[in-house]
């Protein structure tokens, strides 16, 4: 029992290796989530304006990050954009830029597609009591969207914190990082300590995105009701 | 003489090539209540939003309280404010309660203090019977209910021209009349100047001092209330008032 793989785990402080780079892991998404989102809805917001060079540069950026593979990205921002711009930031916070701009990217095509799926009739009768544009967004169009929106979003943030797993390409010490040096460090003692490692951190990501997908299912099917009710 | 409100000269509206509006022009007094009457397709809703600015016109001018209005965006934000717009369809801001609809115009684009516009608000409330649900939501009212509200709402501005568009052709039947009655009373009691289409004939010859007669974008009559329906001027309205059949 005593060499069973699980006490891999349990082994000096591998547990505590591995609840650390969750931490890390943590803290990338959610830094990168907040400064995304936030960017995200402006963007969205500028992509209903009628301006279309605007709205044609806004297009490019989302289906930028729309096609390159996360790792690609990752990989430009890390190895390339250093180098060639002389942008030099810690990995850690290069991971957050990466991330922040792709959520922004998709946020703002979610916040687009809400804002424009608000009535017409709703933008007009807003103009038809006098208030200008910036107004017409913030007490008409922005609190109707939101709603349409809540679902895609929370769907976007389970899918943030899964992609964040791919850090483990590039040298931050993430969860999987971290779980790779435990496996291999603890190789000899615990032939089947890998499937202890990967296991807990598979239980570690299910445990933060199950909930959220299932808060997203249950928003989407509450918006359905009341707008069928 | 009386005030003139407002005053459309020459205007003409195109959708790309298609020519919908031919050479427009009339003028109302304050007072004033004009209906405007034609069958469906002849331009009656794109005119009217024409007069506040929701659809852009390519030729003409408008006259707006004596001055001319600039067709630009922030113009037309200023001229907004004086002119009440109800549309067909219930709009509502489903995101605010029935007050907050109220209030919106008189305290985000007015500045009135949010005290006065309140109590102006609950005043106009009473009078249309819907004082009780000033802090229901329009999900929870009917289809009269909300029209109601969406007239309180375009007077809460204290606009000097009201337009109404087919303001009862989505309501079921037995809501229709209340509101009628409250479009009567601001007429008559509170003198108010307004355009108002309508398919109800009973209604506009009940109500209206001049009827504009449109079809297929061109004004073809324009003659006092009760003249039109009892004796139109040309075959064209003669046809329409017997297709309506009231
Ligand atoms: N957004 C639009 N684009 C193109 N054509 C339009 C548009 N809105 C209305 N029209 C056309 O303009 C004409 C007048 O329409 P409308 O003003 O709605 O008539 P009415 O209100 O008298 O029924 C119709 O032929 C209609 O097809
Ligand atoms: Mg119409």
């Amino acid at each position: 029992m005593a060499h069973s793989g699980i006490n891999v785990l349990f082994e000096g402080r591998n547990l505590i290796r591995l609840f650390g780079g969750l931490w890390t892991t943590v803290e990338i998404a959610g830094v990168a989530l907040i400064l995304g989102l936030l960017l995200g809805i402006v963007l969205g917001v500028l992509r209903t304006f009628p301006n279309r060079l605007l709205r044609l540069v806004l297009r490019l950026y989302l289906e930028f990050f729309r096609i390159t593979p996360t790792v690609v990205l990752l990989f430009l921002f890390y190895y390339i954009l250093p180098r060639q711009l002389g942008v030099n930031l810690p990995a850690n916070q290069m991971a957050m830029l990466a991330f922040a701009l792709w959520t922004s990217a998709e946020m703002s095509d979610i916040v687009r597609g809400a804002l424009i799926s608000v009535p017409k009739h709703q933008r007009e009768s807003g103009m038809a009591i006098g208030l200008n544009r910036w107004q017409l967004y913030r007490y008409v169009l922005i609190p109707q969207a939101v709603s349409l929106e809540l679902p895609a979003t929370v769907n976007l943030v389970t899918r943030v914190i899964k992609t964040t797993s791919v850090l483990m390409l590039i040298s931050v010490m993430d969860v999987i990082n971290v779980g790779q040096q435990v496996v291999e460090a603890n190789n000899q003692k615990f032939p089947t300590g890998v499937f202890w490692v990967y296991g807990m951190i598979f239980v570690m990501y299910f445990a933060i995105d199950y909930p959220l997908s299932w808060w997203a299912k249950r928003l989407d099917k509450k918006r359905l009701e009341r707008a069928n009710g | 003489m009386a005030k003139q409100i407002i005053k459309v000269e020459h205007l003409e509206k195109y959708y790309q090539k298609d020519h919908i509006l031919h050479d427009i022009n009339f003028s109302i007094d304050q007072g004033e209540v004009v209906a405007l009457l034609g069958p469906s397709g002849s331009g009656k809703s794109t005119l009217i939003r024409c007069l506040n600015g929701l659809e852009a016109y390519q030729k003409g001018t408008i006259t707006f309280n004596g001055k001319q209005v600039e067709p630009t965006e922030k113009y037309w934000q200023q001229v907004r404010q004086k002119i009440g717009m109800v549309f067909q369809s219930y709009d509502l801001f489903p995101n605010l309660t029935v007050l907050d609809n109220i209030l919106l115009g008189p305290v985000k684009v007015q500045h009135q203090s949010p005290k006065v516009a309140q109590a102006s608000a609950e005043k106009l409330l009473d009078q249309v019977g819907l004082r009780d649900y000033e802090k229901a939501y329009p999900r929870q009212l009917s289809g009269g209910q909300k029209q109601r509200i969406a007239i309180v709402r375009a007077l809460a501005l204290k606009p000097e021209l009201m337009l109404f568009d087919e303001v009862t052709a989505s309501l079921d039947p037995e809501m229709v009349r209340g509101v009628l009655n409250i479009i009567s009373k601001l007429a008559q009691d509170a003198n108010m100047t307004m355009i108002v289409v309508t398919h109800e004939m009973n209604f506009a010859q009940q109500i209206a001092d001049r009827v504009l007669f449109l079809e297929d974008g061109r004004i073809l009559e324009q003659t006092k209330g009760d003249q039109f329906f009892k004796q139109p001027q040309t075959d064209r309205a003669r046809a329409f008032l017997e297709s309506m059949a009231f």
